[in-house]
Formats: C-alpha cells, structure tokens, sequence
C-alpha cells in the first residue's frame, strides 16, 4: 500500500502554496491521458491493499492540487447520490455468509465487502478525475481532444455545447421563475405536467431559433465547417515529470495487485 | 440514476460499452453534415440544461434522461449529443465515469435512437393528440430500456450486484411515469408551435 502512496507523495505535495500550480501548470493533454489512465488502471484492481492504495494516491493528488478538502467533500456527496442505492442494497443481496439480520432482511460479510470495496474504488477514481480535470477550461480540454485525435466534428459540438449550455440553463431558470411568478408550483396533477412539457417544448424552440441565429452569423463571417484551432504550446518539463510520476504510481499499483 | 460512476464495472463490460460507442460514434459523426453541427450542438445543450434541472417528487427529486425526446428530434445525432454532455458532466462537475462514458452513452442512447427510428414517421404524421400518446409510450419505453441496460451491465459485471440490479429497476418506475408525460405534452407543444422539427428533414438527419 505505502508503496503506490510514496511514489505519488514527494514531488507533488512538498512546498505548500508553490506545489498548488503543479497540476495548473500542466498541459490539458497530460492531464487527459493521465486522469484515463489512472481511472482505467483503478478500474482494474481487484483486491484491497492496491485499493487503499489508489486512495491514497488521489488525496495526495488532491491535496498537491491545493484543492479544499470541503469542497471536494461537498462534490463527492453529490456524486454518491447514484451510488447510495447500490451501497444500501448490496449487503442484503449479496451471497454470502450472513453476519446479521434485521427481521427478514440479511446481512451478508461478502455484501459488505463489496460495498466497502466499491466505496474506495468510486472515490479514488472521482477524486483523480475532479483533480485532473475539472480544474481546466472546458474549452481548453476541446483544444486538447482535438490535439489527441478526436475528431473535429465531435470537438466542435463539445465546444458549442460548452458555449451554449450556459445560456440555455439561464434561459430555463428565467422561464421557471416567470413560470412561479405566475403562481405556477408542483404538485401531482395533470396541469402541472401539461406546464413542464410546454417549457420544455418552449425552451426546444428557443434554442432552435437561437441555433438558425447563430448559422447565419457564422456563414455571414465566412464559416466553411471548420474552425481555426490554436496550435497547442509544446508540452514542458512539468508535463515529463507528470508522466513519469503516473507510469511510477501505475506501475506501483500494478506491482501491489499482482503480489497480493 | 443512469450515470454509472468508475470503479464500479467489470472490465470486459466497459470496454465492450466503449468499443459499441466508438463505433455509434463514428457512425453517426459521419452521417453529420459540418453545417448542423451548431444546430445539433445547441439543441443538445438544451437538452442537458433540462436534465440537470431537478424535480421534486415527494422527498426526492428526479433528473429527467430525455432519451425519448432526444431519440425522436435528433434521430442518430442523439449519440454524440448525449456522448458530449455526458464527457461535459464528468470533467466539469465530476458526476459520472469516464472508463464507464461508453457503456452509459450506449444505455441512454441505443433506446432513444432506436425508439426514435421507430415512433418519429408516425409522430410526424399523426393529429397532435395521437402525437402526444405516442410520444410518451416511446419515451417511457425509453426510460425501461435504459434502467434494464442499467441493471444487465452491472449484472453482467458480478454475480454479487444482480440482486441489487433488479431490485433498482423499480426506482425507474416514477421516472418512466413522469418522463413519458412530459415527453407527451412537449410534443403536443411542439406539434402546435414548430411543426417542422419533427418533419422528415430536421434536426440531426
């Protein structure tokens, strides 16, 4: 276990305030490959010390990154909200050897287990990603998907949607509070459905017009399907020692998984 | 509810889901023209800005999946529509995976694309009242068919989740209730206002 967390640990945490550029300094697509190959690799693991192992290595990835541990806190308990109906019905359904029960329902060690297990898993790998990723521009990231081999048309549609999406959730909340302005509110009955189909049938055709504005606007500037992207700046220094840090943890977890 | 997270899949599942999504993909990404990019692009954001948008049931709240809808207006595009907003989800807030953003754009999308083929000539032709019906049989299909998806890749993944799984395929029940009524009412809407979006030349086609 210590030995995927001390690879990770040194270069990364040591110098407080300095190290919070570390991950900043990064280039997106270091950043890309690193947060898949951390992800895909946590995703493999099997067995417990090389679990704790991962977890350890995304809060010291956390904690270089010199994000608060609130926050992070905050973000993590909103995307337990899927897991937590798993989490609550894997000790009663798993096979296994019961170690408790409550009236009809049994508690199985292997149930338990398994939720313990994929705790660890979810976590690790969520921390990683809110690391590495959601600290960047979205529309850096598009740059960087185009510079790894994506293809443009789909880096396009990333883009306009990282554009748009801000808009659109404006225009939502605006049409939501006309809509209580008017005394609407939610209740279990027909109207209420009635209502929520038209604002969304509204907010459909808003968007379709907005997209026929925004046609003729690019075709006005000369738009033939492609945009000029930005050559990226040559990776640096920080992006080789990164590299090499996550071969060195990656090697580390594997390394852990296969002796135990 | 049909975000499956990393770390929780088996491996052959999701690279089985990544290899069907890199070939949707790739397909409907070449059925694109480059000139309905924004028009697509911009429809998909509204879309997503629906789903991320809560309503409370009871206690709870649900997140609509809009596979129906999506299926119905975007026809193949809904692939890199829902492959977009779920890469957008996982590096902006997290929420998500991104070992698992294959398998999750195939559960949401194959329904949606699928039913959309199916249900969109007749939804085209039909008097706005049938439109409605039809519109919220094939969106509460939709809704199923993603939770039983939900519930065979994490069967598929370990013998130990699929008890678990069956017993989740009930949280999709308010879900497909209220999605399939919604959806209905969207295309009585849409039927009235903008007629032409469910026309054979729309959208993503």
């Amino acid at each position: 276990m210590s030995g995927g967390a001390r690879a990770g640990a040194p270069p990364l945490a040591a110098g407080g305030e300095r190290s919070a550029g570390v991950i900043e300094a990064l280039d997106g697509r270091t950043r890309l490959l690193g947060a898949f190959g951390l992800v895909l690799t946590i995703a493999l693991l099997k067995d417990f010390p090389a679990k704790i192992a991962a977890l350890v290595m995304a809060l010291t990835l956390v904690s270089a990154a010199g994000l608060s541990f609130a926050a992070i806190g905050r973000k993590l308990l909103h995307v337990e909200g899927f897991m937590i109906a798993l989490l609550l019905l894997l000790p009663f359904t798993a096979s296994g050897v019961p170690i408790a029960t409550f009236g009809p329902l049994v508690v199985s060690d292997r149930g338990v287990e398994r939720a313990i297990s994929l705790v660890i898993t979810v976590n690790a790998s969520v921390l990683t990603v809110l690391v590495l990723l959601t600290t960047i521009e979205p529309v850096r990231l598009g740059r960087s998907m185009a510079a790894l081999g994506m293809p443009p048309r789909f880096v396009h549609l990333f883009l306009f949607l990282v554009r748009y999406l801000p808009i659109l959730r404006d225009e939502l909340t605006r049409q939501v509070e006309a809509m209580r302005a008017r005394g609407f509110s939610m209740r279990l009955k027909r109207h209420t459905w009635r209502s929520l189909g038209n604002l969304v049938g509204m907010l459909l055709v808003r968007s379709i017009e907005r997209a026929e504005r925004v046609d003729e606007a690019m075709r006005c500037r000369g738009f033939s399907g492609r945009f000029p992207m930005r050559a990226m700046r040559p990776m640096g220094m920080a992006d080789l020692r990164f590299a090499m840090l996550c071969t060195g943890v990656l090697v580390c977890l594997v390394l852990l998984e296969w002796l135990s | 509810m049909a975000h499956i997270p990393d770390g929780v899949l088996s491996a052959p599942v999701f690279v089985v889901g990544g290899l069907a999504a890199v070939a949707a993909l790739t397909f409907s990404l070449r059925a694109l023209d480059d000139r309905q990019i924004p028009r697509v692009a911009i429809l998909s954001a509204s879309f997503f800005a629906i789903s991320l948008f809560s309503i409370p049931i009871g206690p709870t709240s649900i997140h609509l999946l809009l596979g129906g809808l999506m299926g119905l207006i975007l026809g193949p595009a809904i692939f890199p529509a829902i492959f977009a907003a779920l890469l957008l989800q996982a590096m902006m807030f997290g929420f998500g995976g991104l070992t698992t953003l294959g398998i999750n754009t195939i559960n949401i999308a194959v329904p949606g694309a699928l039913l959309g083929l199916a249900f969109r000539p007749a939804v085209a032709r039909a008097s706005v009242a049938r439109a409605a019906i039809l519109a919220t049989i094939c969106s509460a299909l939709c809704v199923v068919a993603t939770g039983l998806l939900v519930a065979l890749s994490l069967a598929f993944s370990s013998p130990d989740y699929a008890a678990s799984a069956k017993a989740m395929i009930a949280t999709y029940v308010p879900l497909m209730v209220i999605e399939g009524l919604i959806t209905g009412s969207c295309i009585s809407f849409l039927k009235k206002v903008k007629p032409e979006l469910l026309s054979p030349h729309a959208a993503g086609e």
